[in-house]
């Protein structure tokens, strides 16, 4: 009974995409494709728009248009106005968030050739945490761009250890191997980071920023310093997407088509790594948006990272726009961090992508 | 002719004998590390107590100075370790050898952390303590526990895909963990990390009865199965063909182990990795004699009074037991991760 439900499906998809496969429309199909990535991105655009207006519009505080319209050209007259003027930042920097961590996930799913790849998952907001503690701790850095700094060497260096430690084995990094890897990681890095603190009273409080990950209380100023490097990562993985291109079709096959392999990693890693390790500088570990991001484009514009990664940071900042104000209004009058948010979210796609691909076992 | 047939069959006899005679030295040896363990944490912390004075108040005599240290400091100390690191070490054991793998443990496929996140909303939303929290945690380890089960189900269900959710599912409970805590009314650093890494700080001697009583019960329960979980070893298929009765057999285990740990973790917390490292420990230190149950919950015990114990004492700060267990099971995880493909499964 049960196979006879399922069987249905598959013939009635297979009759479907049929005539896709055949030689005389593969131009039509190509222009389809690319009417399918226009309207999508079309799509994406709407929504961020939407997001946006809800972003500035819900809150803790009821507000009306005038509020809004004043607080958006400058006035902060009255309370409503200033309350509006706080979400300004906190939308910025959510939508910054979501698009850095969308193309760095994606850049990661190509550079490691893995589905489950994602910031979270390969250590980087435990290197990160750790790298800020120590450097807070031991060399009393205190101002952002310091921060920032730390944690692109924190994150950096764990992300290279989690893939080493998953690829040095047999067989290469399966997801499997990866998400220990990244669990054993971050439980020895994140005891440490607490080892670090717990003898210094002054900095406890930093336990409590990299615990769950939020935007809430961002301010311009926390967040000028960031955009010169999530610039520049955005420019190198964008640059990168061809060499990601390459990649997806095997280390030799991309040497074989005259790509310098070594390169192009060590190219792509560094564009993840600036976009995600300022984001966990200044939000904490915001998980899975680098997971569910990249798949969900695939679904709209396929495998070529030339179209993945813009998209990428389009669906992220739409993501992470839309969760924060979903965590204002679910538990408002107070409100629940986006990393929470994420999480729920995310958590979810992760184990469809388990059910739905072959792991490799360890 | 008859001296032929039953040469072999004598020697089989014999090795048997000798096993069962290294397997009682080893838990012997075992238990006196233990043993010493305990005397070293009664006799000396930040002073010295004489051994003699230290049973002289454990014997009920007052002792000006020493008495309250011992008695309310060191012994609740002792105990609960001793207690949540038994209840670990079986439930880690006991999920390691059913589902054949030394990474399905509560602590890694997510029950410990299951279990924190209901006794730590239990304790911030309904305000509860004593057992009733205990019970939310059980009920919440059990919980995640069916969920894992149930969505690594797919024609069967394969250890990596079991592990890889469970890896998911902690996740997003840490993350409502963390959430929990820090709206809790009173944020204090070392609570929160009991919760997080665990830690048995404050403890006192009235949480070890329901400890004892639970360790006593559910590993006697998983003791009396301790035939059939060595049978499963081999295989389900060998297994239903030597009699075991798979489906009671996995209900009562997985029932016995989630209970353990949520237990445990009720009182200290998820303590990192000490249910991931006791079975493997025990395993290589008993070579393949017997059953791993006693001397994985006696491995247990010993990584968290030792472990307690150095993140008192031996580091220049005081830290939990959770991260001085958590430093040391992490590079243990990477060298499974290493380990050549052909030896998976065994522990």
């Amino acid at each position: 009974m049960l196979t006879c439900s399922q069987k249905p499906p598959t013939t009635q998809s297979s009759g479907v995409t049929a005539p896709h496969l055949r030689p005389a429309t593969r131009t039509t199909q190509s222009r389809k494709k690319l009417s399918t990535r226009f309207a999508g991105g079309l799509l994406l655009l709407a929504l961020l728009a939407l997001a946006l207006m809800l972003s500035v519009a819900f809150g803790a505080r009821e507000v009306g248009w005038p509020e809004i319209i004043a607080a958006l050209s400058g006035q902060v007259d009255t309370i409503g106005d200033a309350a509006v003027a706080s979400r300004l930042p906190r939308t910025l920097l959510a939508v910054l968030a979501g698009a850095a961590l969308g193309v760095s996930g994606g850049v990661m799913q190509g550079l490691t050739r893995n589905p489950l790849a994602d910031p979270g998952l390969l250590g980087v907001n435990a290197g990160a945490a750790l790298a800020i503690v120590i450097g807070i701790a031991w060399f009393g850095i205190d101002e952002t761009t310091a921060y920032i700094w730390t944690a692109i060497l924190g994150a950096g260096l764990a992300a290279v250890a989690v893939y080493a430690i998953a690829s040095l084995a047999r067989g290469g990094a399966t997801p499997l191997r990866l998400a220990l890897a990244g669990a054993a990681t971050t439980a020895a890095l994140s005891s440490l980071a607490t080892a670090v603190i717990l003898p210094r009273g002054d900095i406890g409080g930093l336990v409590q920023s990299w615990l769950v990950g939020g935007v809430g209380g961002a301010t311009y100023e926390q967040i000028t310093p960031v955009l010169p490097f999530l610039a520049a990562g955005f420019v190198i993985t964008l640059l990168a997407a061809r060499k990601l291109n390459l990649l997806a079709l095997g280390d030799d096959t991309a040497a074989g088509l005259g790509e310098k392999v070594a390169v192009a990693r060590a190219m792509s890693a560094v564009g993840a790594v600036l976009l995600c390790g300022p984001i966990t500088a200044i939000c904490g570990p915001i998980g899975f948006v680098g997971l569910v991001v990249p798949h969900a484009c695939r679904l709209l514009v396929g495998g070529d990272y030339r179209w993945l990664l813009p998209f990428s940071a389009l669906a992220g900042a739409v993501l992470l726009t839309l969760s924060d104000v979903f965590g204002r209004l679910v538990a408002h009058p107070s409100e629940l961090d986006v990393g929470i948010v994420t999480a729920f979210i995310g958590a979810p796609v992760f184990i469809w992508i388990v059910r739905n691909r072959k792991v490799g076992s360890l | 002719m008859n001296r032929l047939t039953l040469q072999p069959a004598a020697r089989f006899s014999q090795m048997r004998r000798v096993q069962a005679r290294q397997r009682v030295r080893m838990l012997a040896i075992l238990g006196a590390i233990l043993l010493a363990g305990v005397m070293l944490t009664l006799t000396l912390g930040q002073s010295f107590t004489p051994l003699t004075t230290v049973l002289r108040i454990l014997g009920g005599a007052e002792v000006p100075g020493a008495g309250f240290t011992v008695r309310e400091l060191r012994l609740p100390r002792a105990v609960i370790s001793i207690l949540t690191g038994a209840c670990f070490g079986l439930g880690g054991i006991a999920f390691q050898t059913m589902l054949r793998n030394p990474l399905a443990s509560p602590d890694i496929i997510g029950i410990s952390t299951g279990a924190s996140t209901g006794a730590v909303f239990a304790i911030v939303v309904f305000s509860m303590s004593g057992p009733a929290v205990s019970v939310v945690a059980i009920v919440a380890g059990l919980g995640v526990a069916l969920l894992i089960y149930m969505l690594s189900w797919r024609q069967g269900v394969t250890g990596g895909r079991l592990i890889l959710i469970g890896i998911g599912l902690a996740a997003m409970l840490q993350s409502v963990t963390a959430y929990l805590l820090m709206r809790a009314p009173s944020w204090t650093l070392q609570e929160a990390l009991r919760w997080i890494t665990g830690s048995v700080n404050g403890a006192q001697l009235d949480q070890a009865l329901p400890l004892l009583i639970a360790l006593l019960l559910f590993g006697g329960l998983l003791l009396s199965r301790s035939r059939d979980l060595e049978t499963l070893r081999m295989g389900d298929d060998i297994a239903a063909g030597l009699g075991v009765r798979l489906a009671t057999t996995r209900i009562t285990i997985v029932i016995s182990a989630v209970a353990l740990v949520a237990f445990a973790t009720a009182v200290s917390g998820p303590i990192a990795f000490v249910a991931f490292l006791s079975g493997p420990i025990a395993s290589r230190l008993m070579a393949h004699r017997g059953s791993l149950l006693i001397p994985s919950a006696l491995v247990g015990a010993l990584l968290v009074l030792l472990g307690d114990y150095a993140g008192q004492f031996l580091l220049p700060a005081r830290y939990p037991v959770g991260i001085v267990t958590g430093v040391l099971g992490a590079p243990y995880l990477v060298y499974l991760i290493l380990r050549d493909n052909k030896s998976r499964g065994t522990l």
